[in-house]
């Protein structure tokens, strides 16, 4: 078994399965992030739930954070692999002609989302890691109410954030464009090649980051005083 | 017509190639992209010069071995054909031709156009084949049944000519939609089913010490691919290896 992960199709099979559990997570992510926009109150119910709940703190928060590093790392990896197997450049070549340039460029929208997610990470991640773990303030609470839906409407101030974060999703929706049906033929399956999962791909690919790009926008113009 | 071609002119395996233009006139617009490359060639020994090597066989598309890459895409701007089969009525009077070997870092050029494709029959000898004793007893292939369907698939996996024109369209240049052909004719007929778990295990593993890419399913491969061989091989290949992992 180890050796099918060192090949090249148990690699593909491996970047697959991570794909398919970080799109299980965007779809949770989304779905709390959604309530902030009808209710302040739930959205702090929910966060709070996510943030202080044992199993998902110690269990699912380190298997989502290996999923993550392991997508990249392995995503970098491979593209090194391909770069040295490309040998000299073609003069002339037509890539266009063959393949999207979603599927060709799926490196770039990769380090594109990793941008996003280190300033991701500083934005939210870290400051909580600090509240909760080295200052040990595991209430939630600021000035006697929750703090989440005001540090979360806080940080969407700056018009600037709010556009870099925009950005990072429509090349999110590029990444998933291809991702999501490519997923399923690294597992084997020809699914992907379908009409009906090639319509979920694209209902997914558009409407999992326009959800968070309407989350940011909304915060933006209904808290910008 | 006229045309301008510019020429991958590579002494040998070890010399450093460059880009060459030449001029051909009075080409026929129902010739064939190779017999283009035979009136150069005249030219060129008239002239005194070295003519370009490339390689070609049957000159019919079943051979596979015309591996050029022609203004950018294998076998020219064509769909399901070789180089032979391309025609010069693909290209207007006047036009740049760009002709380069196929690149991999696998495929190394020996001289100009011709390539070294010697790593697919590596890939085979690894197992692509069945063993079956070849006494004068050998059982009628027609007396075991198969499904039509998969009859037909594997028959399809079958028309692989190895010409390695998906390895040479990768961006990855990785040989998956070859070793997925191989794997899968086998995979689909019973005959297969006894070395199918080593047959893929080891294809897979020669395929990845020869130095091929890893598969991003552009799809690409299948677009340029002579012969039509479809993605879906490449997804058999990789359920026949986690098979065989979990056996």
């Amino acid at each position: 078994m180890s050796g099918f992960f060192k090949s090249s199709v148990g690699r593909k099979v491996a970047m697959a399965l991570s794909a398919f559990f970080l799109m299980f997570f965007l779809i949770i992510h989304l779905a709390v992030n959604i309530t902030s926009l009808f209710s302040a109150d739930l959205f702090n119910e929910l966060s709070h739930f996510m943030g202080t709940n044992p199993l998902v703190q110690f269990a699912l928060q380190p298997v989502l954070i290996f999923g993550v590093v392991f997508h990249f790392v392995m995503g970098f990896i491979l593209e090194i692999q391909n770069k040295k197997a490309n040998g000299v450049s073609y003069a002339k070549n037509n890539g266009g002609a063959n393949s999207s340039w979603v599927s060709r460029n799926m490196i770039y929208s990769g380090l594109v989302i990793l941008a996003f997610i280190v300033l991701h990470f500083i934005d939210f991640w870290f400051p909580e890691l600090n509240v909760k773990y080295i200052q040990g303030d595991m209430s939630g609470m600021h000035n006697g109410e929750y703090r989440y839906f005001h540090e979360m409407v806080e940080k969407f101030h700056n018009p600037l954030r709010v556009a870099a974060y925009v950005i990072s999703f429509v090349l999110l929706g590029l990444h998933l464009a291809h991702g999501f049906t490519s997923a399923f033929q690294s597992v084997g399956s020809t699914a992907g090649r379908k009409k009906t999962l090639q319509n979920i791909g694209k209902a997914y690919s558009i409407l999992i980051p326009l959800g968070f790009i309407v989350i940011a926008i909304f915060h933006h113009l209904t808290h910008n005083h | 017509m006229n045309l301008t071609l510019k020429i991958w002119r590579q002494k040998d395996s070890n010399a450093k190639g460059q880009m060459v233009d030449y001029k051909v006139t009075e080409i026929s617009e129902h010739m064939s992209f190779l017999e283009m490359m035979d009136v150069l060639n005249e030219q060129l020994v008239g002239k005194g010069e070295e003519p370009v090597a490339f390689d070609h066989d049957c000159r019919e598309g079943i051979c596979g071995m015309c591996s050029m890459y022609i203004n950018g895409e294998a076998h020219g701007p064509d769909r399901g054909i070789t180089t032979c089969q391309l025609h010069m009525r693909m290209f207007k009077d006047g036009d740049t031709i760009t002709i380069e070997p196929f690149r991999a870092a696998a495929f190394p050029v020996i001289k100009d156009l011709v390539i070294d494709r010697t790593a697919f029959d590596r890939i085979q000898h690894a197992g692509g084949y069945i063993s079956v004793n070849t006494s004068g007893n050998t059982q009628d292939a027609n007396a075991i049944p198969i499904s039509k369907h998969d009859a037909d698939e594997a028959m399809d996996a079958a028309t692989c000519i190895g010409c390695g024109a998906c390895v040479a369209t990768c961006k990855n240049s990785s040989a998956m939609l070859f070793v997925g052909a191989k794997v899968s004719q086998y995979a689909l007929l019973p005959q297969g089913q006894v070395e199918a778990a080593d047959r893929v295990q080891n294809m897979v593993a020669q395929m990845d010490l020869e130095g091929f890419g890893n598969c991003t399913n552009t799809g690409a491969c299948e677009v340029e691919c002579p012969k039509g061989i479809s993605l879906d091989n490449i997804a058999r290949m990789n359920r026949e290896l986690m098979k065989a992992a979990v056996k």
